[in-house]
C-alpha cells in the first residue's frame, strides 16, 4: 500500500520533471516563433487600425464594407483556392493511389516525378506555363497544327491559366501526405474484405477510402491554406484579371503607399484562414489528420 | 556590383580617403540597361563616384525605408506622379539646385524633390502586321480607334493596378478634346465617365500589364494586338524583332526623374552624382539606347544621334504639339479617388 503510493508519487514527480525539461528544450523554438510570427502579426494588427494621420481609426475596415471590390477579391480568393484544391484532389488521389500500390523501387522512381518539379523554382515553373499556354504558345500552336482547334484558345491571363499553374505547383503538397497515409493502410484489410465477399469497388469505398481520408484532408487543407495567400502564380498567369488578396495587398502597397489598408486586408485574410482551420478541425478531427494521434 | 563592394571595402580597410559608393536604383528591362549605358557608367567614371546599381525602384519601397529609418538607397528613379505623391508623404529629400544645374532644362521637367531624367510618352501601340505601319492608310490614329473593336478587331492590353495615364485615353476616346481632359476629369462624374468607357472595352482587354517590361513582352509574344504603354519600350521591342508600331497622336507626355530618399546615407555625394548625370552630354546618349527624350535642352545640341532618331523622341518639338502633357496638379488632387474607382472597376 505505502510502497505503491510512494512509487506513484515518485512517478508523478518524475513526470513533472520531464515536462519542465521538455518545456526548457522548446524555449528556443518558442522564442523564434515569438520573434518572427507573434510580434510581426501583432504589428500588422496595430497598423491596420492606424490612419494617414497616425491616429486610431476604423476607416480601413469600413472601406472593406463600403467598396465592393474588397468583397469581390475575397470571394475570388476563396473561389480560386477551392477550385485549385478540388483539381489537386481529382489528379492527386489516383496518383497517390498508384504510387502506394507500386513496389518500393518503382514508387521511388515515380515519386521523383512528383518531387522534381517541387524542387524547381516556383517562378521558373510559372513562367514556363506562360510560355506553354499563351496565344502563340507551344500548346496553342501544336493544337492548331494538328487541327484540334482553329483559332488560338485563351488558356492564360485568365482563371484557366491561373488554375493550371496553381494546381501544378500545389500537387505535391497533396500527394505527399496522402501517399504517406495510404502506405500505412494494412493491405490485409483489403484481402479480408475480399475474402468476406465484397467487390473490389465496395472494398475500396468502405475500407480503403475512409482510411486514406485523414491524409487527404490534411493534404487538401495544406493546399487550400497555401492557395489563400498565393501571390506569384495568380500575378503572372492571371494577367491582371484574377485578383486575389495577396495581389491586391501588393497593389495597395505599390500604388497607394497605404500600409493601414494593406494590413487590414492581411488581418482579415488571417482571420478567415484561422476560421477555416477551426471549422475543418471540428468537422474532420484535424488532430488525427495532421498529427496522426488517436 | 560585388566588385564595387569589395573594392570599397578594401579602400576603407586600407584607410584610403575614398568616399563610399552610392546606391542608384532604377527599373528592370531595357530602361535600366539604357540608363547604365548612357548615363550611369560614364557619369561614374568621369566623376570618380562609385555606384552600386540596383533594380526594382519604387516610391513605396522608398517610403518604407524612410519610415522604418533604414535608408539604403541614395538615388531612385520614379515617374513624375510617383515622386509628387512620395514628396507629399515626406519621403523625399529636397534637391539642392545650387549643386544640380537645371538652367538648361525644359520647364516642368523638375520639381523641388525630383530632377527629370527623360521625357517619355504613354502611347497606343499595335501589331503592325495586323493593323499596318504607323501613318499608313488604315492604321489606328486616335484613342477612338483603340476603342473601336469593329474597325480594329483583336485583343487589347491596358494598365493594371495603377491609374496613372489610364483615364485620359478613355475620355479622348469618348470624344473629349485633349485640352479639356483634365477639366472633365476634375469632377466625380468625369472620372466615372472615363471608368465607364474602360468598362465598355474591358471584355476585349485580354491582359492588364503592370510593368514596361511586360508591355514589350506582350507585343513580342503577339499575346495582344494593341496595348497602351511607354514609347521607348516598343522601339526596343521592335529592335528585338517584334512587329510593333505606335503613334504620338493623342499620346500623354510625361517624364521620369531622379529622387533622393529622405535621410539618404550618402546625400552629398549622391547630389554631386545627380548633378553629373543631369548634364547634357550624358542625356545626349540616351536616344541610342531607348527612345526617350532629354530633359536638358542642350542635349539636342550636343547629341551625335542621327536626325531620324532625334525626330522620333517624345520631347522633339515636332511631336510635342500632338500630345497631352500630363497634369501633376490633377494627380496631386485626384489620384487617390481615381485609383479607388479604377481598382473597383478592375475587380469586377
Amino acid at each position: 500500500m505505502t510502497a505503491r503510493s510512494l512509487n506513484s508519487t515518485a512517478l508523478k514527480q518524475q513526470e513533472r520533471m520531464e515536462q519542465w525539461t521538455l518545456l526548457g528544450l522548446a524555449i528556443p523554438a518558442i522564442f523564434v516563433i515569438l520573434l518572427v510570427v507573434i510580434i510581426p502579426v501583432g504589428w500588422l494588427f496595430y497598423l491596420s487600425f492606424i490612419g494617414d494621420n497616425g491616429q486610431f481609426t476604423l476607416e480601413h475596415y469600413q472601406k472593406m464594407v463600403e467598396y465592393k471590390s474588397y468583397y469581390r477579391v475575397f470571394l475570388n480568393t476563396f473561389k480560386v483556392s477551392i477550385l485549385t484544391t478540388l483539381i489537386c484532389i481529382v489528379i492527386g488521389y489516383p496518383m497517390a493511389y498508384f504510387l502506394a500500390q507500386l513496389p518500393a523501387r518503382w514508387a521511388g522512381f515515380f515519386m521523383l516525378a512528383v518531387l522534381l518539379p517541387f524542387w524547381t523554382s516556383l517562378l521558373v515553373r510559372t513562367y514556363a506555363w506562360l510560355v506553354l499556354l499563351q496565344r502563340k504558345g507551344i500548346l496553342n500552336e501544336f493544337a492548331m497544327d494538328i487541327g484540334l482547334w482553329e483559332k488560338p484558345v485563351k488558356l492564360v491571363h485568365n482563371l484557366t491559366g491561373t488554375l493550371i499553374g496553381m494546381a501544378h505547383i500545389m500537387l505535391p503538397f497533396l500527394v505527399l501526405p496522402l501517399y504517406n497515409a495510404m502506405k500505412k493502410i494494412d493491405r490485409d484489410l483489403m484481402q479480408a474484405s475480399a475474402n468476406l465477399g465484397a467487390s473490389p469497388a465496395k472494398s475500396f469505398w468502405q475500407i480503403y477510402f475512409p482510411l486514406s481520408l485523414p491524409g487527404m484532408v490534411a493534404g487538401s487543407l495544406i493546399v487550400f491554406v497555401l492557395c489563400l495567400g498565393f501571390y506569384v502564380t495568380p500575378a503572372v498567369l492571371g494577367g491582371g484579371r484574377v485578383v486575389m488578396v495577396a495581389t491586391q495587398i501588393t497593389s495597395i502597397l505599390e500604388n497607394q503607399f497605404n500600409w493601414g489598408a494593406a494590413s487590414s486586408l492581411g488581418v482579415v485574410l488571417l482571420i478567415a484562414t484561422v476560421l477555416v482551420l477551426i471549422i475543418a478541425g471540428r468537422v474532420f478531427k484535424l488532430d488525427t489528420a495532421l498529427f496522426g494521434k488517436g | 556590383m560585388r566588385l564595387v563592394l569589395v573594392a570599397s571595402v578594401l579602400a576603407i580597410a586600407s584607410g584610403a580617403a575614398s568616399a563610399e559608393p552610392i546606391t542608384v536604383v532604377s527599373w528592370g528591362g531595357s530602361y535600366g540597361a539604357a540608363q547604365d549605358a548612357a548615363l550611369f557608367n560614364d557619369a561614374s567614371k568621369n566623376s570618380g563616384i562609385e555606384i552600386i546599381r540596383e533594380s526594382g525602384a519604387s516610391m513605396s519601397k522608398t517610403c518604407l525605408q524612410v519610415q522604418s529609418g533604414s535608408v539604403t538607397w541614395d538615388l531612385v528613379v520614379t515617374g513624375s506622379g510617383g515622386s509628387a505623391a512620395a514628396a507629399a508623404d515626406g519621403c523625399l529629400e529636397k534637391i539642392d539646385y545650387s549643386v544640380v544645374d537645371v538652367s538648361d532644362f525644359y520647364p516642368n521637367t523638375y520639381t523641388d524633390y525630383c530632377v527629370g531624367s527623360d521625357v517619355f510618352a504613354t502611347v497606343m501601340a499595335w501589331n503592325t502586321e495586323k493593323f499596318g505601319e504607323p501613318g499608313s492608310d488604315g492604321a489606328p490614329q486616335s484613342w477612338a480607334d483603340f476603342w473601336d473593336v469593329e474597325k480594329f478587331p483583336g485583343t487589347r492590353a491596358y494598365r493594371a493596378n495603377n491609374v496613372d495615364g489610364a483615364l485620359e485615353p478613355a475620355l479622348m476616346a469618348d470624344g473629349v478634346p485633349a485640352e479639356e481632359v483634365y477639366e472633365v476629369l476634375s469632377t466625380r462624374e468625369g472620372m466615372e465617365r472615363a471608368i465607364n468607357k474602360i468598362r465598355e472595352l474591358k471584355p476585349h482587354i485580354a491582359v492588364f500589364w503592370d510593368s514596361g517590361a511586360m508591355q514589350a513582352q506582350l507585343m513580342k509574344d503577339n499575346e495582344v494586338d494593341m496595348t497602351t504603354g511607354w514609347n521607348g519600350r516598343f522601339d526596343n521591342a521592335k529592335k528585338d524583332g517584334a512587329t510593333v508600331g505606335y503613334s504620338f497622336d493623342q499620346a500623354l507626355l510625361d517624364y521620369d526623374c531622379f529622387a533622393m530618399p529622405k535621410g539618404a546615407p550618402n546625400k552629398d555625394v549622391a547630389m554631386k552624382f545627380l548633378a553629373e548625370v543631369s548634364k547634357a552630354e550624358y542625356q545626349a546618349n540616351l536616344p541610342f539606347h531607348i527612345t526617350y527624350g532629354p530633359t536638358n535642352k542642350k542635349a539636342y545640341e550636343v547629341t551625335t544621334a542621327p536626325k531620324e532618331l532625334i525626330e522620333a523622341l517624345p520631347s522633339h518639338p515636332n511631336n510635342v504639339p500632338m500630345m497631352l502633357p500630363v497634369s501633376l496638379d490633377w494627380y496631386a488632387a485626384n489620384r487617390k479617388e481615381a485609383l479607388e474607382l479604377y481598382m473597383e472597376m478592375l475587380s469586377e
